[in-house]
């Protein structure tokens, strides 16, 4: 039926690269050293910025993984690898706790985020950037703040807990495993953690699929209706499609912080719902075993890094920038 | 609006608006539109920005709904009926492609949603790849291709779905002039080849007197006139398309003897001329009027009086402008009216210099008479009015 775009297609691109001739030989003046020399300048200061405050840290949190002692004895340079093994054994289930909680908050988010996103962006009219704020309003006061003020609503006295005890919805949260066998109360389950990250990092999923949302050409929207295709169909085929580069983006915002946070596992969470940030901020302040705390935060680092390069994979990388 | 189809053949019209008003909020985008579009017709709506055609279209491919009125599609009330349920086909302004589909997937996207089954999805898709000529390009993404290669996948995708009618949004806007004129050309091939109703939404006069076998010019929301190419540009039936399609003298006067089919008119400019009345405007003694005579059909009047019948015009030359095949001049009368004629290029320059005393005439039977009562109340009365634009 069709034939493959060869010869026409070599004559096109070989037409192209010769339009593009000109523009490309740019003129060999007299300042043309200085303005070669215009975007390192440029980049100077990030550059500086992030090998100061990033690499240097980075290479100094990798000396201390490695190093043996204890706070009392001193601490000395080494090469100990045991600190990495010791911390992957006793920490594993923190770790593996860490991500599934990121998982699935992540999920919630998106989950919350995308049709909270598609509202604002399609149906926002003049409200867009009054929706947008009310997004992003809460997150004027502190994490911290926040984060307290959930541990009260969740409270086994509140309204929330005594409503879903008399709704008898324990019974299915238990089932979903957010909560353990037999519990009455909200605080210090699966889910008072995961509801609180949900939470904290929703407006991270909800501005970037709302831009790349925006960015789509309603036109798009009209020609899938013209095109015999239903409000539904249209969705599926033209729109989730064009935004998915936005909720790769949410969902990564979303999930590296989640999985190394502390704040809500400690302030919302109990003894079963330690995280990895948890281990590690106890490694570091309660026990002082410094090589210990770094090594963690190594490991947790590189597993990140590889569920992000997985996932770029699944996905495809240029969806990730987009 | 004259339109004798409504009563009769009605088997014959693919697309009928009866009486069709929309309105947003307090702005009349659309009033009373009311005409029907014959199977088979390359029929375009015409006028400025803002003046509802495209809000037209778009009730007719179901994107908006009439305030009042009806749209019959193949004889069936689809006023309510939701786009992806009409069998009609949008081709939108730039294209609106979908970016992350290959042209194949573009064009294959209505009958897929139509659930077509493949093997046919795939001979219909490669058979109108042939028609529009980008057979080689189906694997290609849109931002692959240019400006008119992605406007024929635009039509493709459009085509390939057997639309009772296919409506065309200014499909030729983004382009540049060369490449417009080839497509209109090739546009008209493709309708002759497809035999598919066209409506063809434009703003360029030239665009749709080339390619329409009807004309719906718009103003301001009300259609003002429907009819052929030649008709619209010989008898404009209002002032505004007679400013609007082509060039035009537009010479204020008034009616000074009217009788029959006939009469007489004062014209502001200077001399009285004979016109033809049509006895449908019923005009009388001392009626203002607008004689629309178009540049083309003047020409320079010998130092003779010739033939007495003949409307002359005299005056000074005013400016003299070279266009390659015609040559402009227009000459000032006594009472400060501009005149315009387009001379053919055997008349000799040195003939005329600016400053010079001409005499313009024209054929008696070329004078346009526009009753004052059709005159558009914005667009006044200009002594001339859109010349540039031949």
């Amino acid at each position: 039926m069709v034939r493959p775009a060869t010869r026409a297609g070599r004559i096109e691109r070989r037409i192209a690269r010769a339009e593009r001739g000109p523009a490309d030989a740019v003129d060999a003046g007299p300042s043309r050293r200085g303005r070669r020399s215009t975007p390192y300048l440029l980049v100077g200061p990030g550059v500086a910025w992030l090998v100061l405050l990033f690499v240097v840290p980075l290479g100094s949190l990798l000396v201390t993984s490695l190093k043996t002692g204890s706070f009392a004895e001193g601490f000395e340079t080494a090469v100990r690898l045991r600190n990495y093994s010791d911390a992957l054994s006793e920490s594993w289930e923190a770790i593996k706790r860490s991500f599934v909680f990121a998982l699935v908050a992540t999920l919630a988010a998106a989950a919350i985020g995308y049709p909270l996103a598609y509202v604002i962006a399609f149906r926002g009219g003049r409200y867009k950037g009054l929706l947008l704020g009310l997004v992003v309003l809460p997150f004027f006061t502190s994490f911290l703040m926040r984060t307290l003020a959930w541990k009260t609503i969740l409270s086994d006295s509140g309204t929330l807990n005594t409503t879903v005890d008399r709704l008898h919805l324990f019974g299915a949260l238990e089932f979903l495993r957010l909560v353990p066998e037999g519990s009455d109360r909200l605080l210090q389950t699966n889910i008072a953690v995961i509801g609180g990250l949900t939470y904290n990092f929703l407006p991270f999923m909800v501005l970037p699929i709302y831009v790349s949302l925006e960015k789509i050409d309603r036109r798009l929207v009209e020609a899938a209706r013209d095109l015999y295709s239903n409000a539904f169909r249209a969705f599926r085929k033209v729109v989730l499609p064009l935004s998915i580069p936005g909720v790769m983006a949410g969902s990564l915002l979303t999930f590296i912080p989640a999985a190394g946070d502390f704040v809500n596992a400690e302030l919302l969470g109990g003894p079963q719902q330690t995280m990895v940030g948890n281990r590690i901020q106890s490694r570091f302040f309660e026990q002082v075993d410094y090589p210990a705390a770094a090594s963690l935060s190594f490991v947790l680092m590189a597993l990140i890094l590889i569920g992000v390069l997985l996932y770029a994979r699944l996905l495809g990388t240029e969806e990730l920038t987009g | 609006m004259p339109d004798e189809r409504h009563a009769g053949a009605m088997s014959d019209d693919v697309i009928q608006l009866e009486r069709v008003v929309k309105r947003f909020g307090a702005f009349v985008a659309v009033e009373n539109a009311d005409f029907a579009i014959e199977r088979g017709e390359f029929f375009s709506l015409l006028g400025p920005s803002g003046c509802g055609k495209t809000t037209t279209l778009r009730m007719i491919a179901g994107f908006e709904q009439p305030s009042a009125g009806r749209v019959l599609l193949d004889g069936v009330d689809v006023s309510n009926v939701p786009p992806h349920k009409r069998n009609v086909n949008t081709v939108f302004q730039q294209y609106a492609l979908f970016p992350h589909m290959t042209v194949f997937d573009n064009i294959a996207f209505g009958p897929r949603s139509a659930k077509v089954p493949k093997a046919e999805i795939d001979r219909r898709v490669g058979e109108i790849l042939e028609v529009v000529r980008l057979g080689e390009f189906w694997r290609r993404s849109p931002s692959q291709l240019s400006g008119g290669q992605q406007q024929r996948v635009a039509l493709a995708r459009a085509l390939v779905n057997y639309p009772s009618a296919l409506l065309l949004d200014e499909p030729l806007g983004a382009l540049d002039l060369k490449l417009r004129q080839a497509l209109q050309i090739e546009l008209k091939r493709i309708q002759r080849e497809v035999g598919i109703t066209f409506v063809y939404v434009t703003h360029d006069q030239e665009e749709a007197l080339t390619m329409s076998d009807r004309i719906a010019v718009m103003n301001k929301g009300r259609v003002e006139q429907i009819a052929t190419p030649r008709d619209i540009y010989d008898n404009p039936a209002t002032l505004f398309v007679a400013g609007f399609i082509g060039a035009a003298n537009l010479l204020g006067g008034t009616v000074v003897r009217a009788d029959g089919h006939g009469g007489s008119i004062a014209l502001s400019a200077g001399p009285t001329v004979e016109a033809v009345l049509e006895p449908s405007l019923a005009l009388k003694s001392g009626d203002t009027v607008t004689v629309m005579v178009r540049p083309d059909r003047i020409r320079l009047a010998g130092p003779a009086l010739g033939d007495a019948q003949a409307p002359r015009i005299a005056g000074r030359v005013e400016t003299l402008v070279f266009h390659g095949p015609l040559l402009r001049v227009d000459i000032r009368t006594a009472s400060g009216s501009i005149v315009s004629a387009h001379l053919g290029t055997d008349v000799a320059i040195a003939d005329l210099r600016p400053g010079d005393d001409a005499a313009l005439t024209w054929d008696p039977t070329h004078s346009v008479v526009i009753p004052d009562y059709k005159a558009d109340p914005v667009s006044g009365i200009g002594a001339t009015e859109g010349i540039e634009s031949t």
